[in-house]
């Protein structure tokens, strides 16, 4: 069985965000104010062949944690979703 | 003869600038494929600055599954030198050879510029000729050489003096200005600038000898590396 999976990486806590920072400057020169909190990221998706949900689940997270992410600096989540 | 191996990734390209300083110094160079996986008969390994798998994903993230990097870990754990410099400085820190982590630099700019480094520690493969607190003038040529640790793994590289180069006037956002860190047996160095490319006066600098003298010099007797 195929379970489309999305991987999540972001930066951990306190690790510097240069890209989110630099876009959170510029929204107000194009008219966005009132938004905080910009942080950038990766977003992966892909197919995982496995018997079941949680095994495709346990695939996933051990290849975002091994080759996705950097766990020095980054965060990864993985998590199944619908095709749209 | 002293025999390094400049290991060559799909993407390095500073292999050529890193072999002709270790030849300028009195030593023989190879050349390592990626693919290899034995690096018996090397005195020391050098892994290039460059793109290595075209830097995707991260930096280093693909190359540290590169079949040569299995020999790298072996080579280090016994002893062996290794020094990564830009690109081969982020192959080693994904590779867990090298504590930390370099990321973007602050201001998101490439920067490609003459820098001062100071040597922090002399305790190390690569600066064991030089002398700390000296300043050496060799440039930077990166992305992503912010170097990025955590406090406890920062505290640890202090204690056990593996911060080997600090910039004098930090470029591109480092931790508390690092340039260069070692392991903690001083045998893996990575720095981001390129010592291969300060050679000699007539290009800019020739500051960048002395670093890589003492990482050639490493199996050369004292007596015999005075006299070259």
């Amino acid at each position: 069985m195929n379970y489309f999976v999305i991987v999540d990486v972001t930066l951990r806590k306190g690790i510097a965000d240069p890209e989110g920072s630099t876009i959170e400057r510029a929204l107000p020169a194009l008219g966005f104010t009132g938004v905080s909190n910009v942080h950038a990221g990766k977003s992966f998706r892909f197919d995982v062949e496995a018997p079941d949900e949680s095994a495709a689940l346990e695939k996933a997270t051990a290849l975002a944690q091994r080759l996705l992410s950097n766990p020095v600096i980054e965060d990864a989540t993985a998590r199944l979703a619908q095709k749209v | 003869m002293t025999r390094i191996g400049v290991v060559v990734f799909p993407g390095s390209n500073c292999e050529y600038d890193a072999a002709s300083a270790v030849t300028e110094l009195g030593a023989e160079s190879a050349f390592v494929w990626h693919s290899e996986s034995d690096l018996s008969g090397f005195d020391g390994i050098i892994l290039p600055g460059g793109f290595a798998h075209g830097d995707y994903l991260r930096p280093g993230a693909l190359a540290r599954f590169s079949p040569v990097m299995e020999a790298v870990a072996r080579y280090a754990a016994e002893g062996g030198p290794v020094l990564g410099i830009c690109n081969g400085f982020q192959v080693l820190a994904e590779a867990g050879l090298l504590p930390g982590a370099l990321q973007k630099n602050r201001g998101l700019t490439f920067l490609s510029q003459p820098t001062t480094i100071i040597v922090d520690s002399t305790s190390s493969v690569l600066t064991r000729n030089a002398t700390k607190g000296q300043e050496l003038v060799v440039p930077i040529n990166h992305f992503s050489g912010a170097y990025t640790c955590d406090d406890a793994t920062y505290d640890a590289l202090v204690a056990n003096d593996q911060i080997v180069l600090r910039y004098r006037d930090n470029p591109n956002g480092s931790r508390d200005d690092v340039a260069g860190v070692a392991n903690e047996a001083g045998n893996v160095v990575g720095l981001m600038p390129h010592p291969e490319r300060a050679m000699s006066t007539l290009l800019g600098s020739a500051d960048g000898r002395v670093l890589l003298e003492s990482f050639v010099g490493v199996n050369v007797p004292a007596d015999t590396a005075t006299s070259r």
